[in-house]
């Protein structure tokens, strides 16, 4: 069996000696003799390194790796570069807790703190915390960042991911009557459905932008429907499509939420993935987690720190506000790794890819016998299409290899193509579809 | 030292995407971000020397001593980090056809079983991403227990004095009021004040056992019999497990309710504040109010189950799943003979570092303690000025990780240490003797210790200004003169 563990007999021996008992046993005498087990664990025996590493290789093989993915949903396909994986390796990011000694923590600190600028210059927002667990947790921390007593009704558009509006339900527990969908209209969130339920007991709005269907919202209008209410905007943000799109910031949002995984983050069957979270300057202070700031030392050296603790569970208690402890700092440090190295050019360069891959394919889709656009309006890397029969024509594509989009209902497919697919992939899947459609006939 | 943004020049990047092959699609100019997009703009070779620059700066387990007490820093095995980097893992969406992610329903099922025969519960979920979140589900399965009950009364939970910040808060997130429990003398729960607590208004109590004070609760049994004599259910905050695994079990303590960190327990790195992983195990009765999908075991095969009685989701998919991965790496490779082992030697190298540190610090409880102990500086601060952060501070100065600083909250000038069992006794020695100098260094030289660190990249820092006039981003009028190269 495997172990990490470092005491010989012989030390065990000297230190057993020195506490002035017999045996290790005897450290666990306050614990209730009725408790104590006096069996063994009904668990796998131990094994070498290499028969575990033989174990797992197995298990990975019952996984499918599909190299081609026209999946999104939620969890996107994009490339990494080789210098992410390098730099988040590095055991130091790896193996070190919470920065709270920040003097022997600087790496750390400084790495959020340009995680946190990079976030503000993504969405255009003043003030980004450390991250939170993804996409779903920012947008229902968000909310609570929103609501009190006189403002509790919370808004959220139908063209929100329906689990991230899971999420939020659950968040709302106990108060889930507070929570009203707003449906959409043609893909897009139904902006007289919106003014409709609107009012001054609002505490937020939230949109998706591009929507669930990848549908572009009209989040500049809906922010100013918003804030004629006084009521608190927030856009849930495809940090890729940022690149490209009217920023939060632009569209007078109040915060901004999102998730962080299409910024080098490999699927990873779901997690960990990266909740990101900014705000305006007036909403910062009710930012829930870590928040890492830049001050001096005492030799008025730039330095930096944990800061705003005061909102913090470890000090508020029940006042906090938020419960949240650990966040998830590496997959952050990933984040601006990715970011720095697409630079400027690289993230429109990606968005762009993205965007007019999505749109060939689409138009080629569409080109084949009973396939459909189900809306007109303008979308970034994700669209739905409406053929005869969903489940076939996915089961068509896996036999090559190929995980095509996500099925909706029988008729409707939403497809996901970002960079990793290329023209001439693009075509071989149509090709496939068209040969199957031939041989139907 | 540079941000990243200063670094570089305009137009600098890296070569990363190929050209377009298809026709460019252009969007309507109303769209689009008028806003610039100012991030770096750097080669690789600056990217690379920038990160190894800052983890430089970093102390993590893999360079030295990491005695952070309730935060077991144990050593993070690679193999688990390799098993994670396998393709098989990190590339499979969480979306794709379940027969098509198979293995991946075998690692959470098998973990399942695993982390519920340890724990002594019946069902476990594995979307918490973290302890916090841990805690706010299975609050979520108390609320669904007593709403299931019809046992609407029940708005209140008791909390010990002694607990992590995070469970008054996740509570609260779940509309409880808090009932502060406060500790004897001897540091465990007030049976008196919890008998006089309890009521048809309890939902329930919230227990780290044992403790933060690294102390083993004695009246266990009586306690959790009294909540459930009351109707309440009983939590156990697993931040502690370490000290018991493979020993004692929170199911045969009376508490129905469990988290774990994996983080912590289970050997997967903390990655500078996360990603976690907080699983929620259960008894039984509870098991049909899980979040999100359960993963049922049909011969060979494994499948997604749907709960219809579930909570809700409190996560996108299937939660931080190469986390459980690597846990369950560690667990397969201790096995069942590694778990008393883990919390054997947790212990003893905690009751070691104890002894060989009472007779000069004061232990705040003193007697036999478990995985962790806690030390008042209280006297040492009133004879010399020396506080339990100068203390800390000098700590850093000899490459060592600071404990715990004025957490518990119930002690004065707390540092809570916790060596783990996965350090040597030459490390726990080497670790004593630096404090048993700067002890002495207290009494004689005690401005030194105020100083400290002096060594370190930066010295004590302006946290004031920090909190009163934030700044939370780098802005691009702000020229970095007092950066060091």
């Amino acid at each position: 069996m495997g172990s990490y563990i470092l005491n010989t007999e012989r030390d065990k021996r000297e230190m057993l000696l020195e506490i002035g008992i017999s045996s290790v046993d005897e450290l666990f005498g306050e614990i209730p003799a009725e408790i104590l087990l006096k069996r063994e664990l009904e668990i796998p025996a131990g094994r070498s390194e290499l028969e575990v590493k033989k174990r797992m290789q197995k298990i990975a093989a019952k996984n499918h790796v599909f190299p081609t993915i026209l999946r999104g949903a939620g969890a996107y396909s994009h490339y990494i570069p080789s210098i992410v994986k390098s730099v988040t390796s590095k055991e130091e990011f790896v193996t070190a807790y919470t920065p709270y000694q920040a003097e022997m923590s600087q790496g750390l600190l400084q790495a959020i703190f340009e995680y946190q600028t990079m976030i503000c210059e993504l969405t255009g927002m003043d003030a980004s915390n450390a991250s939170v667990y993804d996409g779903a947790t920012a947008a229902a921390e968000a909310i609570a960042m929103c609501r009190d007593k006189k403002r509790h009704r919370v808004l959220v558009s139908e063209g929100v991911h329906p689990q991230v509006i899971e999420v939020i339900r659950t968040y709302l527990t106990g108060v889930e009557d507070t929570l009203v969908l707003i449906p959409c209209k043609e893909g897009a969130t139904d902006m007289d459905a919106l003014k409709e339920e609107i009012g001054d007991t609002t505490a937020c709005v939230l949109i998706q932008q591009p929507n669930f269907y990848g549908i572009i919202e009209p989040a500049d209008e809906i922010g100013e429907i918003v804030h004629q209410t006084k009521a608190e905007y927030i856009m849930h943000c495809n940090p890729i499509a940022m690149g490209l799109l009217k920023t939060p910031g632009e569209c007078k949002a109040d915060i901004a939420v999102g998730e962080g995984q299409p910024l080098g983050l490999p699927l990873s069957y779901g997690g960990p993935y990266l909740g990101f979270m900014a705000a305006t300057e007036k909403m910062m202070r009710k930012l829930p987690g870590r928040i890492a700031g830049q001050t001096t030392d005492i030799e008025g050296k730039r330095a930096f720190v944990l800061t705003l603790q005061a909102r913090e569970q470890h000090i508020r208690r029940e006042k906090a506000s938020s419960n949240i402890c650990s966040n998830q700092a590496l997959c952050a440090l990933t984040a601006a790794v990715y970011m720095s190295a697409m630079g400027p050019s690289g993230m429109k360069q990606t968005a762009s890819l993205c965007m007019s891959n999505a749109h060939y394919f689409a138009n080629e889709l569409c080109n084949l016998k009973g396939f459909r656009m189900e809306h007109k309006k303008e979308y970034f890397h994700e669209f739905v299409t409406i053929c005869p029969d969903a489940a076939k024509v996915l089961e068509v594509l896996e036999e090559e290899d190929i995980l095509g989009g996500l099925m909706l209902d029988d008729h409707r497919i939403l497809w996901c193509v970002t960079e990793m697919t290329a023209k001439e992939e693009l075509d071989r899947v149509v090709d496939i579809l068209r040969t199957y459609q031939g041989h139907e006939e | 030292m540079r941000l990243i943004v200063e670094s570089g020049q305009k137009n600098r990047s890296c070569t990363l995407l190929p050209e377009l092959s298809v026709p460019e699609y252009r969007m309507e100019a109303s769209l689009l971000r008028g806003q610039e997009l100012h991030l770096p703009e750097v080669s690789e070779t600056e990217i690379s020397r920038h990160y190894t620059a800052l983890a430089g700066r970093v102390h993590g387990v893999n360079n030295g001593f990491y005695p952070l007490g309730s935060c077991t820093m144990k050593y993070n095995p690679k193999i688990n980090d390799e098993i994670a980097a396998m393709e098989g893992f990190s590339n499979i969406h969480p979306l794709q056809p379940e027969y098509t992610a198979e293995g991946c329903l075998e690692v959470l099922k098998e973990a399942e079983e695993i982390l519920t025969e340890i724990t002594g519960m019946d069902a476990m979920t594995f979307q918490p991403a973290a302890g916090a979140h841990g805690e706010f589900t299975g609050l979520l399965l108390m609320h669904a227990y007593h709403t299931a009950r019809k046992d609407s009364g029940r708005t209140k939970i008791l909390v010990p004095d002694s607990a992590h910040g995070t469970n008054p808060a996740s509570a609260a997130m779940v509309g409880y009021t808090i009932i502060n429990i406060p500790s004897t003398e001897h540091g465990l729960v007030d049976l008196t004040a919890l008998k006089a607590a309890l009521g048809n208004d309890t939902a329930g109590l919230m227990l780290t056992n044992p403790n933060t004070l690294g102390l083993f609760d004695t009246n266990i049994l009586e306690i959790t019999r009294l909540v459930h004599e009351a109707g309440g259910l009983n939590y156990y905050d697993g931040a502690n497990l370490n000290a018991v695994i493979g020993r004692a079990r929170p199911g045969d303590m009376g508490f129905d309710i469990v988290h774990l960190n994996l983080h912590k327990t289970f050997s997967t790195p903390h990655g500078g504040g996360g990603p976690g992983s907080g699983p929620v195990g259960c008894k039984k009765n509870l098991a049909n109010y899980l979040p999100g999908n359960r993963v049922a075991r049909d011969g060979e095969n494994h499948y997604l189950l749907q709960q219809e009685e579930s909570v809700g989701r409190v996560k996108m998919f299937e939660g931080n799943f190469l986390i459980v991965l690597r846990a369950l790496t560690y667990l397969l490779t201790l096995g069942k003979e590694g778990m008393a082992d883990i919390s054997g030697n947790a212990v003893l190298n905690a009751n070691y570092m104890m002894k060989r540190l009472e007779d000069t610090f004061e232990v705040a409880y003193p007697g036999v303690c478990m995985h962790e102990f806690v030390l008042t500086l209280e006297k040492l601060k009133e004879e010399t000025g020396v506080s339990a952060l100068d203390m800390a501070k000098g700590i850093q100065e000899y490459g060592i990780h600071p404990p715990t600083m004025y957490f518990p909250n119930i002690v004065h000038e707390a540092l809570m240490l916790e060596p783990t069992e996965t350090e040597s006794k030459e490390t726990i020695d080497r670790a004593v003797d630096i404090m048993l100098q700067l002890y002495d260094k207290a009494q004689n030289e005690p401005e030194r210790l105020k100083e400290a660190p002096i060594n370190q990249p930066v010295r004590r820092l302006d946290e004031v200004t920090a909190a009163r006039k934030p700044i939370l981003k780098h802005s691009d009028e702000e020229h970095c003169e007092t950066c060091v190269e």
